[in-house]
């Protein structure tokens, strides 16, 4: 992997993430006149939810903002990951095998978030994918009609990807829901302060049909050879089986922290910490969407809208009103992270043989000692792999309540030696 | 498959896919699930879709550890996986 100067760019505003929270924010401020530039490492913008809709917008939300964004004016940069930074101003990205330099004055992260896996038997059984995973798989191509799929984890995701499943010819052998149902009927009258939310729940129940949703049930095994057979579930008295060509799995979102955090933002429980205006600890440094914490598609919309303001032009009188429509949406989210709330069996669903960290194949038993995550690493090679520890860190953090601690770029695997070039170069040239 | 489809190779076979087919999608329709061994020799798939597991990770046009659920499938594209 070589650098190009030849694709450096330089924008006023530049915005990570293409989901709707990036899109949001580069809508606005390159409608306050800046030079806008926006990256995702996606073949397409979208983000995890409108993924592969550009041409195609499954829901007049994405239709509107496809439609503002194609009237404006700002640079897109599709395929292009982020990987590190070069110097505060400039960030280090790869595009299809080259690395590139990217400057800014104002820069607004709006990484998203990821699913949480848990471990358990069997996860690592080609065909157990997250919800969300086989739905993206699903959305760029996976042919699933016909097909058998278990929707099992936490979350209103789970609801989100059966009824996209099922509209796609998918056989859905249930959606088992970890919490209990008395938390979601608590959260289901909570519905009633948010009349929009009602009628997408409505929505969605009635795509999926007859389809059993079942609450306080969890997989405890997947089951085949070399690919998924079955998955075992449990409701905590007893155990059954239900054959499946697919488990989709996943037991809520995790915020994508990596690149605010070697950018030095601070990171508090939820996620990155940002003020008022979304600017984060770093000066001209903003975040938006589901890297502040995870809640959902409006809140990201609102945070996205105020940070591109807010980086374009400061604190405009124009977009204050737009601080109360996100205090609301986040009061919403909270309500939905607590009726969602893990269970203490998902802690004990790994046997010493399950593997944990699944590039370096490390068991739950090698961890069983280890006193925190800095410690794992160095005994047991968890979270040295390829994915530098986005799975087993988040799985790990819930488990045995160990904390990620720094992260060092590169944040994603580029060729080592020529990083090796790009640092000692940046280091020795004006700033 | 209609006129537009892109033909590409996964392993050396020829094979035919709609446009803006995921390489990741491309390999579970004509190879299967298992995309890769693990250091310990377990068969390994998609996890994420995402681009975060590295799981599905295949050479593509010689380019190792290519994430292949983020990657659309190109006129003339070799992929190589890593299933003995
Ligand atoms: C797998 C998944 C599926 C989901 N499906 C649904 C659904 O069907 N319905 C629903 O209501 N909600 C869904 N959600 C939740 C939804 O994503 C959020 O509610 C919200 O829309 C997130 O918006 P965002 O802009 O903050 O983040 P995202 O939509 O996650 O966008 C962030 C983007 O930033 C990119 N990115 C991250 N780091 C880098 C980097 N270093 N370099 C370059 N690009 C980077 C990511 O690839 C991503 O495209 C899903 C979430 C996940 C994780
Ligand atoms: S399936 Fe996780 S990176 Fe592709």
């Amino acid at each position: 992997m070589f650098l190009d100067v030849s694709k450096n760019r330089s924008f006023d505003v530049l915005v990570i993430g293409g989901g709707p929270a990036g899109m949001a924010a580069t809508v606005t401020a390159s409608g306050e006149g800046r030079k806008v530039g926006l990256v995702d490492d996606n073949p397409d913008l979208g983000g995890q939810i409108w993924r592969g809709e550009r041409k195609k917008p499954s829901s007049a939300e994405a239709r509107v903002v496809f439609e503002e964004l194609q009237k404006s004016t700002f640079e897109a940069l599709p395929g292009t990951r982020i990987v590190g930074l070069v110097r505060p101003g400039t960030l280090l990205a790869e595009a299809s095998g080259s690395l590139v330099e990217l400057s800014y004055q104002s820069l607004i992260l709006a990484t998203g978030a990821r699913e949480l896996f848990l471990p358990f038997p069997g996860w690592t059984l080609p065909n157990v994918m997250g919800a969300g995973g086989l739905q993206a798989l699903a959305k760029s191509g996976l042919p699933i009609a016909g097909k058998s799929v278990v929707v099992a984890g936490s979350g209103p995701l789970l609801l989100a990807v059966a009824a996209h499943l099922k509209k796609k010819g998918a056989i859905l052998r249930g959606i088992f829901e970890q919490a209990p149902l008395s938390k979601l009927v608590k959260f289901g009258l909570g519905l009633w302060t948010e009349p929009s939310k009602i009628s997408q729940a409505i929505d969605l129940r009635w795509q999926i049909g007859a389809v059993r949703y079942r609450a306080g049930a969890w997989p405890v095994e997947a089951v085949g050879g070399e690919v998924l057979r079955s998955v075992k579930l449990t409701d905590g008295k007893k155990v059954w089986s239900v054959d499946c060509d697919y488990l989709a799995c996943g037991f809520g979102l995790v915020p994508n922290l990596e690149l605010p955090a070697i950018l030095g933002c601070s990171i508090g429980p939820g996620g990155t910490i940002v003020d008022e205006w979304q600017q984060t600890t770093v000066e001209n440094v903003y975040c938006a969407g589901e890297a502040t914490g995870v809640g959902g598609l409006d809140l990201s919309l609102f945070e996205g809208k105020i940070a591109g303001h807010a980086a374009a032009s400061g604190r405009p009188d124009k977009a204050r009103f737009l601080l109360n429509y996100r205090d609301k949406a986040r009061r919403f989210a909270r309500a939905l992270d607590e009726s969602f709330a893990l269970r203490d069996e998902l802690r004990h669903l790994a046997k010493a043989d399950t593997i944990v960290c699944r590039c370096e194949d490390v068991p739950a038993g090698a961890l069983a000692g280890r006193t925190s995550w800095v410690d794992a690493k160095l005994q047991t090679r968890c979270g040295m792999g390829p994915c530098q520890g986005r799975i087993c860190g988040a799985a790990t953090s819930f488990l045995h309540g160990w904390e990620r601690g720094s992260v060092r770029p590169p944040i994603f695997p580029v060729g080592v030696e020529n990083l090796a070039e790009v640092y000692s170069n940046s280091a020795s040239s004006p700033v | 498959m209609p006129d537009d489809s892109i033909a590409l190779t996964i392993d050396g076979q020829a094979v035919r896919v709609a446009p803006g087919t995921s390489v990741a999608a491309a390999v579970l329709i004509f190879q299967g699930p298992g995309f890769r061994r693990s250091v310990t020799g377990t068969p390994r798939g998609p996890l994420c879709g995402m681009g975060i597991c590295y799981e599905c990770r295949l050479t593509i046009d010689g380019l190792p550890q290519r994430t292949s659920c983020q990657t659309v499938c190109q006129a003339g594209m070799e992929v190589v996986t890593d299933v003995p």
